[in-house]
């Protein structure tokens, strides 16, 4: 019997969260805050869940396997979340009147004028660091990815790769 | 494959990783079926190549504790504190992008503090900047500048927790001579 | 107990119905994208609660598949609208 209370109350505060990210979704203004509401609560929803089975089940053996379910959520749930903020923020999908304050504007403005100077010349930076890599500079972000060794004079080219 | 070798003790924690998940997934701990995972790991990791991940080679099981509270505690306050927002606030909502520079320079705590702002409601990485480990972040009803600052200064401890589990003797060393601030 | 599985089905038939709004509304296609990620969520809880009324665990395997690729969708749709712009 007090199992059974246990798991309505996990039950129903997991249905509730995922209520928070359908109720945010239709009522907040912007892409941006639609994603706190659609993401977050999901992290605590599925622990409510996950729980409610582990305790109406009883058993132990179940136990790592919940949490594994759990860890793999928390270890996707961020990326997706960036990404689409990445995504949203960079194709302007957000209401610039709702934000009481933008410090990644005047970055990405200063980042804009730097790229409209090194169009102007035809010469590869010179922070670039080719020296580390040894060759052309690759242009595919790809290749630039995370194996390559991090250039002392790295901030050129992760300039690069920023406005890629 | 012109990649050079990856000592075996960078790759273990990855291995034990993966036989854990393999057990887990088998739902069975027994010896014969962790042996086998560990043999499937260990073939996983060394066929499918990945950069390997720079650990700091230091880990604080008794700060975890803690942190893993302080982590569920601020979960559950801000789900529903989005909970609310949604029900009472709805389209009257005012946002801010929140610069935050974080103290370490290894990419790994960089991308742990990260996840753990993100996985908090209320708060979202946009951008990263590597070059001055600058994080970037979206932050659910932020008025006022005081706001922004009490933001600053909660990922700032959040990140100070996160060095205390797991980051590098220097970054720990800075971290002691800022002095004991929560 | 039967109540409460009521209850909570419904809760999530709500949740499912405003997600749903926003994936048919949303203006654009990141919109939608999140949309359905939530749908994805609620579509896990509910196989929860489905192993929970029914005391099985049958769907433990498609949960974990779930909450492991899940994310995929969203990834390859944000990568695909920045590319473009």
């Amino acid at each position: 019997m007090a199992t059974d209370v246990v798991v309505a109350v996990l039950m129903i505060g997991g249905a509730l969260m995922s209520l928070a990210a359908g109720i945010g979704l239709a009522r907040f203004p912007d892409l941006l805050s639609r994603m706190h509401a659609a993401t977050k609560p999901q992290v605590l929803g599925l622990l409510l869940f996950l729980l409610a089975l582990a305790v109406e089940n009883g058993t132990w053996l179940l136990v790592p396997v919940l949490v594994l379910c759990w860890v793999f959520q928390l270890l996707t749930s961020p990326v997706s979340a960036h990404m689409v903020g990445r995504a949203g923020y960079r194709t302007r999908h957000l209401r610039r009147d709702l934000l009481t304050l933008d410090e990644l504007d005047d970055v990405v403005a200063r980042a804009a004028a730097g790229e409209a100077e090194a169009h102007e010349s035809p010469q590869p930076d010179p922070a670039a660091g080719t020296p580390a890599i040894g060759g052309p500079v690759p242009v595919d972000p790809a290749v630039v990815d995370p194996a390559a060794p991090r250039a002392p004079g790295g901030t050129g080219r992760r300039a690069r790769r920023d406005r890629a | 494959m012109s990649r050079q070798r990856i000592p075996l003790i960078t790759e273990l924690p990855l291995v034990v990783w993966l036989v854990l998940v393999w057990g887990a997934l088998w739902q069975d701990f027994g010896v014969g079926n962790l042996a086998f995972g560990a043999i499937l790991a260990y073939v996983v990791v060394n066929f499918f190549y990945l950069p390997p991940v720079e650990l700091t080679g230091r880990f604080n099981v008794l700060w975890l504790i803690p942190f893993l509270g302080r982590f569920f505690l601020k979960l559950v306050t801000a789900s529903a504190e989005v909970f609310w927002l949604a029900l009472t606030r709805g389209s009257r909502l005012r946002n801010a992008v929140v610069a935050v520079t974080l103290r370490s320079h290894s990419d790994f705590l960089v991308t742990a503090t990260g996840h753990a702002i993100s996985l908090i409601p209320g708060s979202l990485v946009l951008e990263v900047d590597r070059s001055t480990s600058t994080l970037y972040l979206h932050c659910l009803n932020v008025a006022s500048a005081d706001d922004a600052a009490a933001i600053r200064r909660d990922v700032r401890a959040t990140e100070a927790w996160l060095i205390r589990i797991m980051g590098s003797r220097d970054d720990l060393a800075a971290l002691r001579a800022e002095g004991v601030r929560r | 107990m039967t109540v409460v599985m009521y209850v909570v089905g419904g809760i999530l038939a709500v949740a499912l119905a405003f997600a749903l709004f926003r994936a048919v509304r949303g203006p654009s296609i990141l919109d939608r994208v999140l949309a359905l990620d939530v749908v994805l969520a609620i579509i896990g809880a509910a196989l929860v609660v489905n192993m929970v009324a029914n005391r099985h665990l049958d769907n433990l395997v498609l949960l974990v598949t779930i909450s492991l690729i899940g994310f995929i969708g969203s990834v390859t749709v944000a990568r695909f609208v920045t590319d473009r712009k």
